[in-house]
């Protein structure tokens, strides 16, 4: 299966949008959009995402430049901890002597 | 109110979207109440500008589900949504004058009736000729509104200061479709020098000084006196985008006195025809 903007036919490039919706909070990832550039990436952003102001930054990525996880590899990359309580500091028990642990 | 479990998220959620009242038919209180009730010189100078925002975002209405691209029909439906709001604010306050509302002023004026420049009725097009019209119109609406906020009327005033900072970003937008056309294929330079030049005829008009204006000093903004700062502001754009400014014939105009192109009635017909065959519904 393809994903927008792999086929012939659509030739502007998908981006991946984060806003920003208060000051002292991150970029939150909203959604996704094509555009030709990174200039009018960020237009249509604002068109698309920003109008009712939900935010007063916006980023814009090219999707083809994030790297993800492969999702079929969900169970070795993903793997639940349940029965791995070693896993964390609290499983290990402070040893005598150690004065400043 | 909300019983339902989550309820509280729901209305969470709605907070952080800040100001979303999708239900909002009512213009802001400041251009509603209040004792400003248009003379007739003002009620018609609204008219004016309200008509160019009316016609020009009906026209906009049709790119939706025919853009280039999705993005590009919700960004020119934007821009006909600020037109909207531009075009009710100012037929509301027109209609103060002779005691109708801005749907009454909508919806069943006639085509002689109505006062809008020739340049807002331009058809469409291909993509390139609603940019050039765009580029024409936002530039001209921002160096309009721009000095129309210290306007001498206190209504007008408001509704410029608002509008301006809209328009900027129509501006905007035309300013990068202009470039990208231009500098895109030999095709679509192709079709943005032709969408100009078909344009330009109309332009002449936008900057004429009808007689109403020399009654309203100080409260309209005299047309003439924007050419420069216009001329001055596409000047860049054209430069970087290597279009040449048209030359050629430039049309009669005498949309401020109610004589409109073959266009004007159509789209009118088209807008209206679901009011008049339902008076009074609403929806």
């Amino acid at each position: 299966m393809t994903s927008p903007g792999d086929s012939a036919t659509e030739i502007w490039p998908l981006w991946e949008v984060f806003v920003r919706s208060n000051r002292g909070l991150s970029h939150v990832h909203v959604g996704s959009l094509h555009a030709p550039d990174e200039i009018l990436a960020v237009r249509n952003a604002r068109d698309l995402y920003t109008r009712r102001s939900e935010g007063v930054s916006v980023w814009v990525v090219p999707a083809a430049a994030i790297t993800t996880s492969d999702p079929d590899a969900k169970g070795a990359f993903f793997e639940s901890p349940v029965g791995k309580n070693y896993r964390h500091a609290s499983y290990y028990s402070k040893s005598e002597g150690v004065r400043h642990l | 109110m909300n019983s339902t479990p989550g309820g509280e998220q729901i209305q969470a959620d709605a907070d952080d979207h800040g100001h979303v009242a999708v239900d909002v038919t009512t213009l802001d209180a400041e251009l509603i109440e209040g004792p400003s009730v248009a003379t007739p010189d003002v009620a018609e100078y609204a008219l004016w500008l309200g008509d160019d925002s009316l016609i020009l975002a009906q026209q906009l209405g049709a790119w939706i589900s025919r853009a280039p691209e999705l993005e590009e029909d919700v960004a020119l439906g934007n821009v006909a949504l600020d037109l909207i709001g531009h075009a009710r604010s100012l037929l509301h306050y027109a209609g103060t004058a002779s005691n109708r509302t801005e749907d009454d002023l909508a919806y069943w004026r006639t085509e002689p009736d109505f006062r809008s420049l020739h340049i807002v009725e331009q058809p469409n097009g291909d993509f390139a000729h609603t940019i050039a019209r765009q580029f024409v119109v936002a530039h001209y609406l921002f160096e309009l509104y721009s000095r129309l906020r210290a306007s001498a009327d206190a209504t007008l005033a408001a509704i410029a200061a608002k509008a301006v900072k809209e328009v900027d970003y129509h501006r905007d937008h035309s300013n990068q479709w202009v470039l990208r056309l231009a500098h895109g294929t030999d095709e679509s330079r192709r079709r943005m020098v032709t969408g100009l030049s078909d344009l330009w005829p109309y332009i002449e008009e936008v900057f004429r000084d009808d007689p109403l204006i020399d009654r309203l000093e100080g409260v309209a903004v005299r047309p003439s006196s924007l050419r420069p700062a216009f001329d001055a502001a596409i000047a860049p754009v054209l430069a970087e985008a290597e279009l040449e400014i048209p030359r050629g014939f430039v049309a009669s105009g005498g949309g401020r006195t109610g004589k409109h192109s073959e266009h004007l009635a159509f789209l009118l017909a088209e807008m209206q025809v679901l009011t008049r065959a339902h008076p009074g519904a609403s929806w």
